[in-house]
This record gives C-alpha cells, sequence and structure tokens, in this order.
C-alpha cells in the first residue's frame, strides 16, 4: 500500500488498484414522534413502550405522515445542495422479518424527496466535491434479540417506525479515509441543521458501504459489494481496508469478483457474504396505497429555506475572512456546531481588543486537551466560554504570563470560577514594575557574582540560570519580557 | 314483536322517538329473531348479552336526539370493534379482539346504535359468494341453496332475513352491490376517500370503501350521512362537504340526464338481466329524466386490471399477517418454518390464490406488464368516466351479469365466479359512488338489482335517483322464512 500525496492505492506485483466507495448513509432525523405515528423516539426507553398500534401493524391501521420529519429531510436536502422534489411518492419495500411488523417497510423508491447534491470535503491536500444520488426517508424496522434466550428470539419495535434520511452518495469517495472525512462532514451538517443528532453510539448514523476496485487509470468501475449496516467510522475504515485488498487478491488470483452483500465482522475484522446477486430479496416495491403521493409547495420550501442556520462551509469562510483564522484552524472551529458556538461565544466576549489567535490556541490546546482526557463534549465544558475569553484577555492585557495562565486555568477547571478572582484572591499577577524587577535582579546578581563574571567572560548559556533565579524569587509572577530586558542591561 | 324486525330503520328511529317502542324491546326482537336464524350462519360472533345491557342502559336514559338512538345493528367482522372479536372472516385473525374501534363503526355507536354482532363475510373479504369463509358458508334468505353473495354475504343476508334493520359492509371491487342484488336489499359504495378506512381490515388499500345496507334508498340514505366522516387518521380520506343525505333526499330527478353505457351489453348477459334493464330506463324516464345513450371504451378492461391491482395491494396488505404478533400461530422449527406453517395452515385456498397472483405481478420483470400497465389503464377507466360525466349526471347499470347463483356452484371456477363482479369493480377503479337497488325478479323469482353510478361525491344524487325509482318499482322481497321453524 503507498499513499503519494495522499493517494490510497493498493499494490501487487507490478500492478495499483483505486478503490471506488459510495455510501448509503441511514440518519435517524431528529424528531420527538415516528415518520407515520405518534409514538415516541427516545433512545434507550424499556423495550416496546414506544410502540403504536400502527407501529406494530395491527389489522386495519393506517400510517400518517409526520410533517416535520418532511420539513427535517427538506432542510437536509438543502444543507446537501440539493434539488428539492416538490412531489415525491412513499413505496413498499415488500420483505419478511420477525422485527418488521407489517411485512413491508415504508420507503421511497422511484421518487425521493430530495435529488441531486455535492459536499464539500476537506482533505490535506485540499478539498473534494463529493456527489449526493439522493436523499429520501423511509421507516426503521425493530430490533430481533437473539442473546436473550436459546431458543427464541426477542423483538423490540421501539425503533419500529422511526423516521430515516437514507443519504446516497456517488461512487466518489477514494479511500478509507476519504470515507472518513465524509461522514464527519455529513454528520456535521446535520447537526448544524438540527436534523439529526449524529450519534453512531446509539445508531443514529448507520452507513451500507460500497466497495469496488479497478486498475490505477481505468475508467470503468469493478464489480462492486455491499457491506452492510456498518455503524463507525473506525468498522467501515477497517471493512473498506479488507474489503478492497479481498477484491484485488481475487483479481490476482485471475478470480471474478461475485456481486454479492456482505457482513463485516468487527471480532475478526473481515467482511463474509451474506447473499449473492442471485438471492437478492425481490423487494416488490410499489407506491403505497394508504399515502397520497406527498406535494410540498414553493412557500412551503421557501419557508424553510429561511430557517436554514449558517452552515459550516460558510461559517469557515467568514472565520478566516472576519477573523483573520487559517483554513486549518477554521476548519477545526466549524467542524462541529456545539464547537463554532462556543467559539464565538469566546469571541463575543473577548471585547474589541482582542487577541484571535491567543483564543483559538486556548481553545484547540488547553480546553480540548481537557475535554479529552475527561471525554466530556464541549457542550459539557467545566470552563465556560465566558471565563475562558477573561482568561484570554488576562493573558493578551500583561495582567498574567501565559504561564500563570496554566495554572489559573487548572484552578477554574473545577468551579468555572473567574479567573480574574482567581488571579486576585491568589495573588498571582504578574510583576511588571521595572523598579521592583530590577531590585530583584541586583540582589540575584550580587548573590551570584561568580556567575555573572563567567557570563561576562561568554559562557552565554548562564543566561537562563538568571532568568530561573528571578522568576523563582518572584514565585513565578515576574513578567517574563521585562527580567530579559533587565537582565541584559545589567549582565 | 315479530313485527318490529320487519320495520325499516326509518320507522324503527320514529317509534323509538315517539317512545312507541324502547331500544331494549327493539333489541330484543332482533336477538330473538337471529336466534331462531342461526341455519343461515350469517353471524360469526354474536354480542346478544352486552346488546341487551347497552338497550337497557340506553332506555334509562335516552337520548333521542341521535341519529340511530338505540338502534341495535350487527356489522361485516371486517370492522374492528374494540373487545369484540373481529376475524374477517379468517382462521388467522380467529382469536383476534382489538383494543380499539374503526372510525366507521365508531361514527355509528356514537349515533346511538348497538352492536348485535359480527356477521360472516368472504376471507378477508376475497369473494363473490361468502363461500370462502372460515366460518362456513351463508345461506340466502330468499332460497337455501343460494348463495347471498360476497364479500358481505352475512350483512345481506341479515338485512334481508331481518336479523339486523341495517348494516355496514365494505366494497373492495362489488362486494357490497353484488349480495344486496342477490338478496333484494339496497347497498351503497360510496366515493373512495368518503368513509375513513381507519380500523377497517384491508383487503386492497385503493378500492376498499365502507358503506350502508339496508331494506330501503331512505335507511340506506341516513346510514351513509352517519358513517361518512372526514378522518386525518386516514390519509385517503378526504374533507369535502357531506350533504345530509336522508334529509335532502328527494324523489325530485326531473331533468337529470342518465347514461346508459353500450359496453355493458356484454355477451351471454341473460335477457332477465337485459330486460330487467330496458325496465329500469323506462322507470326513470317516468321520473321525468333524460336518458342519454354513453361509452365507456375501456370497460371490457376492468375485471383484468382488477384483478391485478386488488391482488397486488392484498400481496403487500396481509404481509402482517405473520404468526409473529397476533392471531393464529402454527409451531415451526424456525422462523421461516414458522412463517410458512402459519401462512399456509391460517389463510384459506383462494387468499393464498390472490397473495401468489399478486406477489407474481409486483415481482421485478413482471411488474411493468402487469401492476404498472393495469395502473395505466385505471387511469383510462377513470378517463371514460370523467367524459361521460361532461353529458350525464348518473349511468345506470345492472348489479351483477345474473340473479344468485347456487352454493357450491362456482366455487371450482375462480373465473366464473370473478365474472360475478364485470359491472361493480369498474366504479371501484375510478373510485365513484354506486348503488345497488333491487328491481325486479327473474323466472325463479331469485331478486335483480340494477346499479346507478354517480360522480365523485356526488353520493346525494345517486340516492335520490334510487328512491325515484324505488318509488316506481315497488319492489316486494320475496322471503318466506322458510328457515324459522
Amino acid at each position: 500500500m503507498s499513499k503519494k500525496s495522499g493517494e490510497y492505492l493498493i499494490n501487487r506485483r507490478d500492478n495499483q488498484y483505486e478503490v471506488v466507495i459510495g455510501l448509503e448513509v441511514h440518519a435517524q432525523v431528529l424528531s420527538e414522534s415516528k415518520l407515520f405515528s405518534t409514538s415516541a423516539t427516545k433512545f434507550g426507553a424499556e423495550p416496546n413502550t414506544q410502540v403504536s398500534l400502527v407501529d406494530a401493524a395491527f389489522p386495519g391501521m393506517l400510517p400518517v405522515i409526520n410533517e416535520f420529519c418532511v420539513k427535517q429531510a427538506i432542510k437536509t436536502g438543502m444543507g446537501l445542495n440539493a434539488k428539492i422534489n416538490k412531489r415525491s411518492v412513499f413505496d413498499r419495500k415488500n420483505y419478511f422479518y420477525a422485527d418488521l411488523p407489517q411485512g413491508y417497510q415504508i420507503s421511497q423508491f422511484k421518487d425521493p424527496i430530495v435529488g441531486e447534491g455535492k459536499v464539500i470535503i476537506d482533505l490535506p491536500d485540499g478539498h473534494k466535491e463529493v456527489g449526493i444520488e439522493r436523499l429520501h426517508l423511509e421507516q426503521d424496522a425493530g430490533k430481533s434479540i437473539h442473546d436473550l434466550d436459546p431458543q427464541n428470539t426477542f423483538v423490540d419495535l421501539n425503533r419500529s417506525g422511526v423516521a430515516l434520511m437514507e443519504i446516497v452518495s456517488k461512487p466518489d469517495l477514494r479511500s478509507p479515509d476519504e470515507v472518513s472525512i465524509y461522514i464527519k462532514k455529513l454528520r456535521s451538517i446535520m447537526r448544524y441543521l438540527g436534523t439529526c443528532d449524529g450519534n453512531m453510539q446509539e445508531g443514529s448514523l448507520r452507513a451500507d458501504v460500497n466497495v469496488s476496485v479497478r486498475k490505477k487509470g481505468s475508467k470503468e468501475f469493478g464489480t462492486r459489494c455491499e457491506i452492510k449496516n456498518v455503524n463507525s467510522i473506525k468498522f467501515m475504515q477497517m471493512a473498506i481496508e479488507y474489503e478492497a485488498n479481498r477484491q484485488v487478491d481475487l483479481i490476482e488470483e485471475g478470480k471474478t469478483i461475485d456481486q454479492e452483500t456482505r457482513l463485516f465482522d468487527t471480532k475478526k475484522n473481515e467482511t463474509r457474504s451474506m447473499r449473492s446477486k442471485e438471492d437478492a430479496h425481490d423487494y416488490r416495491y410499489f407506491p403505497d396505497p394508504d399515502l397520497l403521493p406527498l406535494e410540498v409547495s414553493n412557500e412551503f420550501v421557501n419557508k424553510l429555506k429561511s430557517e436554514i442556520p449558517e452552515l459550516p462551509d460558510d461559517k469557515k469562510k467568514r472565520f478566516i475572512n472576519e477573523f483573520k483564522l487559517s483554513a486549518y484552524e477554521a476548519t477545526i472551529l466549524v467542524s462541529d456546531i456545539e464547537i463554532a458556538k462556543y467559539f464565538e461565544e469566546v469571541v463575543a466576549k473577548m471585547g474589541k481588543n482582542k487577541d484571535m489567535k491567543l483564543a483559538v490556541n486556548w481553545i484547540t490546546g488547553e480546553l480540548f486537551a481537557v475535554l479529552n482526557s475527561k471525554n466530556l463534549e464541549i457542550t459539557k465544558s467545566p470552563v465556560s466560554a465566558k471565563n475562558l475569553a477573561i482568561l484570554v484577555n488576562l493573558i493578551k492585557n500583561g495582567t498574567i504570563s501565559g504561564k500563570i495562565a496554566k495554572t489559573v486555568f487548572e484552578l477554574m477547571l473545577k468551579n468555572d470560577e473567574d479567573p480574574q478572582k482567581i488571579v486576585e484572591e491568589k495573588g498571582l499577577k504578574q510583576q511588571s514594575d521595572p523598579k521592583a524587577l530590577e531590585e530583584l535582579i541586583d540582589k540575584i546578581i550580587n548573590n551570584n557574582r561568580e556567575k555573572a563574571i563567567e557570563y561576562k567572560q561568554g559562557k552565554e548559556k548562564l543566561f537562563g540560570f538568571f532568568v530561573g533565579q528571578a522568576m523563582k524569587a518572584s514565585g513565578g509572577k515576574a513578567n517574563p519580557q521585562l527580567i530579559n530586558e533587565i537582565l541584559k542591561k545589567k549582565l | 314483536m315479530s313485527e318490529i324486525t320487519k320495520q325499516s330503520l326509518t320507522e324503527l328511529v320514529e317509534s323509538i322517538k315517539n317512545k312507541k317502542l324502547s331500544s331494549s324491546e327493539v333489541t330484543k326482537a332482533f336477538i330473538e329473531r337471529s336466534e331462531k336464524s342461526k341455519v343461515l350462519n350469517a353471524f360469526i360472533t354474536e354480542d346478544f348479552t352486552s346488546a341487551l345491557d347497552k338497550a337497557k342502559k340506553f332506555d334509562q336514559k335516552p337520548n333521542l336526539d341521535l341519529k340511530l338512538p338505540g338502534i341495535p345493528m350487527a356489522v361485516k367482522d371486517l370492522f374492528c370493534t374494540k373487545n369484540v372479536k373481529t376475524t374477517a372472516g379468517s382462521k388467522i385473525l380467529n382469536n383476534f379482539v382489538p383494543t380499539y374501534e374503526s372510525t366507521v363503526t365508531e361514527n355509528i355507536w356514537s349515533e346511538g346504535a348497538i352492536l348485535l354482532g359480527k356477521l360472516n363475510c368472504d376471507e378477508f373479504a376475497m369473494g363473490s359468494s361468502n363461500e370462502t369463509s372460515f366460518f362456513g358458508n351463508v345461506q340466502n334468505p330468499i332460497d337455501k341453496n343460494l348463495v347471498p353473495g360476497g364479500s358481505s354475504g352475512g350483512s345481506a343476508s341479515a338485512v334481508a332475513g331481518q336479523l339486523t334493520p341495517i348494516t355496514i359492509g365494505t366494497d373492495t371491487g362489488g362486494s357490497i352491490r353484488q349480495p344486496a342484488s342477490f338478496t333484494g336489499t339496497v347497498g351503497l359504495k360510496p366515493t373512495y376517500g368518503s368513509c375513513s378506512r381507519y380500523g377497517i381490515v384491508a383487503f386492497a388499500s385503493s378500492l376498499d370503501q365502507a358503506g350502508p345496507m339496508a331494506q330501503n334508498v331512505k335507511d340506506c340514505a341516513l346510514l351513509q350521512e352517519v358513517i361518512s366522516s372526514f378522518d386525518a387518521k386516514d390519509s385517503t380520506s378526504i374533507d369535502f362537504k357531506r350533504s345530509h343525505y336522508s334529509k335532502d333526499l328527494t324523489n325530485n330527478i326531473k331533468g337529470k340526464k342518465i347514461g346508459i353505457p353500450k359496453e355493458y351489453r356484454v355477451d351471454g348477459m341473460p335477457k332477465e338481466i337485459e330486460d330487467l334493464w330496458q325496465k329500469g330506463i323506462e322507470y326513470v324516464r317516468d321520473c321525468g329524466a333524460e336518458i342519454i345513450n354513453i361509452s365507456l371504451p375501456h370497460t371490457s378492461y376492468a375485471l383484468p386490471t382488477y384483478y391485478i391491482v386488488a391482488p397486488a395491494e392484498a400481496s403487500s396488505n396481509l404481509a402482517r399477517y405473520d404468526g409473529v404478533k397476533y392471531g393464529y400461530r402454527a409451531n415451526g422449527e424456525n422462523l421461516i418454518d414458522m412463517y410458512e406453517k402459519t401462512r399456509s395452515e391460517g389463510f384459506g385456498a383462494e387468499v393464498q390464490r390472490r397473495i401468489m397472483i399478486g406477489t407474481y405481478v409486483l415481482s421485478s420483470g413482471y411488474y411493468d406488464a402487469y401492476y404498472l400497465k393495469a395502473q395505466k389503464v385505471r387511469r383510462l377507466i377513470k378517463n371514460d368516466f370523467d367524459e361521460a360525466y361532461k353529458k350525464v349526471d348518473a349511468i345506470l347499470t345492472p348489479s351483477t351479469p345474473s340473479s344468485a347463483f347456487k352454493i357450491g356452484e362456482k366455487t371450482n371456477d375462480p373465473v366464473s365466479m370473478y365474472l360475478n363482479d364485470i359491472f361493480t369493480v369498474p366504479v371501484n377503479l375510478a373510485g365513484l359512488p354506486g348503488i345497488s337497488i333491487p328491481a325486479g325478479h327473474d323466472a325463479k323469482g331469485y331478486p335483480l338489482g340494477l346499479q346507478i353510478i354517480g360522480k365523485a361525491f356526488d353520493e346525494q344524487n345517486i340516492l335520490n335517483i334510487a328512491f325515484a325509482m324505488e318509488e316506481k318499482i315497488n319492489f316486494k322481497n320475496k322471503i318466506t322464512d322458510w328457515w324459522i321453524k
């Protein structure tokens, strides 16, 4: 495997293979109730406590579309720069399974609510456009639980009927890293829009991964395999790596690749055949006669458009232009809506005389380190944006040094205390009175006459010794810049 | 007492409102007659004890402002009724007791009516003779050897036999009008979207529609007024201005233009049907209406179209009966084995046949040739009616190509059975209202019906025409109570 200038290729003998990946992402719509019923959608509820007669497919029960979910799907489509279809149709996808009470899933087949669009992803060496084929609304199935009883399978229908958006990308992705960046970008856009919480642990975001390989330079696609229902970015990357290598090995052995559906075994780190093309379900799609075609007016769509917030790409541009951030810094800060919100609050609270660079460094440095080590989301940050802004201002106006600031920050972690107060109470204010510092330095030079002579004779390394002595004597509070200046003068 | 069951719904409502009769007296009368009529096999589930309790309660505090004050009635067993077993005529729902009520029956009870029980029907409403019911066939009160028609055969038999003053059926391809025609009763299939489908066991969702069955047009109008409502729980329910069908009922149809479609003169139609139709034409002319010959050119495609669309939807609608959640479950080695055993033991032959047809026509590779083509033809059939209604206000046709046939006569010949619906099916495909009224007898004395088809949402108009014709026809059903010893 080589990664020349970011290109992901698989090498066998003299052959180089490119990997082609397309994703079908299933994103759970953020909504209080299900797509066609009024049942709640809360995660982690007791099994079968969020199930209506419609969700359990009792005789004579009928689906009624949840308008909020429609709005969420359209907003997401707008976030993907996609065409919004004014008329879409719900179809039945027919198959039998114990956790599919109706015996069919209501989905959209020929006429999805959202058509073609695109997502820009940032790569280390620039950015790339990933095409979106479509987005459609569909119901989730329930959950079969096989490990509670040796004889029986239990079924939990809490998820049954929950609204999903299936976002289908074009086969535009070329490496596991691109997949990771793409998923994170999708997640970010939907979190900005408030249309999906993107919580992969809770299954709010899963993907079917289509993988094929072809010789580098080839224009034609290879035969693809679909890896079903992968629920973490890490597993997606592992699955792609395994699957791409498997396919390359087959080609190298002169064998052909069967188009099939495969499963990723996370324990063995391998993909396994689930069913071949011949065994593929015939879903017998047809328009659901219980539902009329979904028609939305221009006014409806325009109103939603007016509700779309600033999205990551625009925010990034603004951060670069308005705050003079580097593209790299801006990318990090806009990657998640909550981080962006935090940053913008810090900026607002810093007032007029602000040091943007310093603020960014503190957020992406000290603060992220703490959040990482404590495994916290930024919304649960122990230090509020307001107090972080005050801290940055204290450094900027010379009240405390960067080093002292770290001490203050440590103290702030406990109760999100006002750093100003901490500085005053603990007497941590920087000593910037030149007279007092001169006296202090005179004393040190007097006490270390021999070293002062050595320094003058050329042992320049000793300068650091005098700085250290001065800092120590001031209890770390001395303004280091002043110390430097005075020492240079006196020695 | 026996006189009570002879009264029409309108008369019974009058008697209760005038306090000539109590709800208990009326309820008791129908129960007693039903007890003596078990041989008809009209009921799947009797709810007599509870009905008498409800009647007693009603009499203690009678609300006489209601449209159906204390009126007992039985309903087709396709309507889900809270805490009362609902089987759809199938073994697979033999033990199913809903915890909810269909909108249509809810509308009925909230106007003061009382449930007598659940009436027999073809399994999942698939049949034209009531012979596919898991609970056995139903006898026609006209003659013990005759089928009552289907799928609302129990309903038709119960109204004709006076076991219930009125009832409701469902009509997917003729399931109200054909049995009404076979039993000398009146049956209305309303416009698609007029009556909510919520809580009705689904057969073919784009065609199913509940409707009233009664002894006369006025009763039918009153019941239609009660059951028709906009319902947000049914996405195909339509919010249109519904008239007061019984209050606005009039026999003045002067100047109405009535269309006679030439394509309904099918090959091999018995002469007595042709004569009946001619008589019907004379009657409406006598009423001052104008007769206009029209053409519905795609009529001959209606039946094949129906037998693609209806089974396709049914194959999907019936997938939920899988033994997992409710209803009959057979033991199996594994999930697939359980499915296969449950569904082959739980469904009867006709239902299985239609699931097979429906699965086939939706299969990839066949979808375009069958289902998609059928949808296109369906559009053409609807266009035919739209064209015709530019010239006429309603259309008059026979209800069925023959009178009631004998029990067992067509059970081994599904195609000949399907042909029974030839005049009723186009109406469902076009989503229009249609009413069958008894219009005469054949040589054997069996009743024959005429059908009046209206414009969408124009139930009032076809009820008026039926009302005017009813007066002229002055039909008397020849029922001898042969089953009561």
